[in-house]
């Protein structure tokens, strides 16, 4: 029986690289030992990955992509196909725990200098799969057609409207009709369906194989393949990948998973932040609701576009600022100065800096979801602000500092007292 | 690090309290309480239906809320529908439009839509008005196209009486919006003790494996 097996393996090893590729990959690719919590979020985001296309494809089957027949089909799924509604939870769900598992392995990224030399295109790649699944979730927004679904997508694509000269043609063209309509809801489904998810699949390859190439970082950022074995030349603190993180990410991916079944079967709508009230309100041409919020995950950027004041009365300038704050993550491997990568040896300035990122980011994101009066105006006494949204002001200042994490960085990250790096990787 | 998670937690607070709205008295909604959901379900297909749909839910899912298909065929079937049927109107929604000013939305969803508390508020909000057309207004939807259907409920029925239809009607209304609700919450506690089950596995397979790198 043994025999066979192994005779099975080398007739397929003749002509497919198997057991060269399980090993390169899994059983001899050598990971750092000292891989803490945050290393968690990689393998979570290839689990959300697939649920996402496995509900993806079951939901297709039942869903309608027409103007008069897409905000009923999904209330089908909801109650007329047989576990529909468990389906289509993990599918929303997973959309926005899909954001919480990436934004945390970005974020480990600038704790750990995993964006650094050597692995400035792993960290490329893995920009292109963030701009891909904005785009995922900008689409696939619209296709529940509520109300927030029909007004999100006119407020995005009206943006394009503010491009000089050619703005208001792109928008048509985009939209394939004058307004959102059936026509816009066709082509959302197409590159919500196909499109991205073939760049999005592509991408998460590039962005596996450019990491084995190069090896993992880990919380010391230091370089495991520096020192070898001399006579394996197996790193001396690698472990092999399987089983040792095979086992480890399976315990990460039952947490995940009770923390994502807690939130399908306790509370699917999230107050309000996962499916928004408003868009079971089937989407209406004729009216504009009183507040239109993208979801959570948008709000940051969101908050930016508002934040900017129109220029010559074009909005244009935020629509730039929007796309500036999210395309600026791709040149973070070239601002980084820092003679060492892992916050564990920088000094205070790039971590009150890290710190001061964070925050905007929450603060920003948080105001996204508000309209900007929430906080009332300034007193109109006062001056240059008087009479000014105090929301607008304070997310102003809140842009001002997401910016200059990264516009100074050059500068800060160089200057900053640095502790000495140890040889070996730290337990 | 300490720091930043330190920040964190004090600003969700006010994340959560800047969320506050206008006060509504909660309504007193209990999908375990079969009783409310069937009167519930009366009185939405006597008064609600008639210019109303609900065009995602079918007559014979009131199995769900303990009705027979005979029951629901003697009771609640009022203008020849079949059991499997949506709950759909006659009315035609364009001449709604002219008659109240705006098309009777379909209510299949309005509690997620609306949310619970707003329905019920709206539902005991109607007041006298003469400069409406239908003589009606109402507290939480000003100029509200609606007249007071349930009035006569609310006319001889005593407040307390009438607020109880009101729950038992908005309780019916949170069942109608999500059918799964009921079943959601058991299917999860044995998912999450399955999950609880796996991760005690899962961690000791870990550990066997780990002890060599340690």
């Amino acid at each position: 029986m043994k025999n066979c097996m192994k005779c099975m393996l080398d007739w397929v090893d003749a002509r497919f690289p198997l057991t060269s590729n399980w090993k390169t990959h899994l059983s001899e690719y050598y990971a750092p030992k000292n891989f803490n919590f945050w290393y968690y979020f990689g393998s979570l985001a290839l689990l959300v990955l697939v649920i996402q296309i496995v509900t993806g494809i079951f939901l297709t089957m039942h869903y309608k992509p027409e103007a008069t027949m897409a905000f009923s089909s999904v209330e089908y799924i909801m109650r007329d196909v047989t576990g529909g509604w468990i389906i289509r939870y993990m599918h929303s769900t997973g959309a926005s725990m899909f954001f919480v598992v990436v934004y945390m392995h970005m974020f480990r990224g600038l704790l750990y200098g995993s964006h650094r030399n050597p692995r400035e295109l792993i960290w490329l790649f893995g920009v292109g799969i963030f701009l891909c699944l904005m785009g995922e979730a900008f689409f696939g927004y619209l296709l529940p057609w509520g109300q927030m679904s029909y007004w999100g997508a006119q407020v995005i694509i009206n943006l394009f409207t503010s491009i000089p000269f050619v703005g208001p043609d792109i928008s048509e063209w985009l939209r394939g009709d004058y307004v959102v309509s059936d026509a816009t809801l066709n082509r959302f489904f197409a590159f919500h369906v196909i499109a991205l998810p073939l760049v999005l699949l592509g991408l998460v390859v590039a962005h596996i194989i450019a990491l084995h190439e190069v090896g993992s970082n880990n919380p010391d950022g230091i370089e495991i393949k520096a020192k070898k074995d001399p006579k394996t030349h197996i790193p001396l603190d690698g472990i092999p990948f399987h089983p040792y993180y095979t086992v480890k990410d399976i315990m990460g991916v039952v947490v995940f998973l009770i923390v994502f079944a807690s939130v399908v079967f306790f509370a699917p709508e999230m107050g309000g932040y996962f499916l928004e009230a408003n868009n079971f309100i089937p989407a209406n041409p004729l009216v504009t609701p009183p507040h239109i919020a993208p979801v959570w995950y948008f709000t940051p950027y969101y908050s930016i576009l508002r934040a900017v004041p129109p220029i010559l009365n074009s909005q244009f300038p935020g629509v730039v600022a929007m796309g500036a704050s999210v395309v600026i993550f791709a040149f973070l491997p070239w601002l980084d100065r820092s003679p060492v990568k892992s916050i564990r040896y920088r000094g205070p300035l790039y971590k009150r800096w890290l710190a001061a990122f964070v925050v905007s980011f929450l603060v920003l994101g948080y105001l996204g979801t508000e309209p900007s009066n929430v906080w009332g105006q300034f007193a109109a006494s006062m001056p240059i602000i008087g009479g000014a949204d105090r929301a607008t002001v304070v997310a102003r200042f809140f842009m001002a500092i997401y910016f200059a994490f990264f516009l100074l960085m050059p500068w800060y990250s160089k200057r900053d007292t640095t502790k000495p790096v140890p040889e070996r990787v730290t337990a | 690090m300490k720091n930043l998670l330190l920040i964190l937690v004090l600003l969700l607070p006010t994340a959560l309290l800047a969320n506050e709205s206008i006060h509504m008295e909660r309504a007193p909604v209990n999908l375990d309480d079969q009783a409310s959901l069937q009167r519930g379900a009366k009185t939405f297909i006597n008064y609600c239906l008639n210019c109303h749909s609900a065009s995602a839910m079918r007559y014979n899912r009131l199995q769900d809320i303990g009705l027979t298909n005979e029951q629901i065929k003697a009771n609640l079937l009022l203008a020849g529908e079949k059991v499997g049927d949506t709950m759909t109107v006659a009315m035609n929604a364009k001449e709604a439009k002219v008659w109240f000013g705006a098309a009777p939305p379909d209510l299949s969803v309005e509690a997620r839509a609306r949310g619970a508390d707003w329905l019920y508020a709206y539902m005991r909000g109607f007041y006298r008005d003469d400069t409406r057309p239908t003589g009606w207004n109402n507290k939480v939807f000003d100029k509200v196209g609606m007249p007071h259907v349930l009035y006569e409920l609310q006319a001889t029925l005593k407040p307390a009486e009438y607020d109880a239809v009101v729950a038992d009607l908005v309780n019916y209304m949170v069942y109608m919006a999500e059918p799964a609700k009921l079943v959601r919450g058991n299917l999860g506690l044995i998912v999450l003790l399955f999950l609880g089950v796996f991760f005690v596995l899962a961690r000791a397979l870990k550990k066997e494996f780990w002890k060599d790198i340690h």
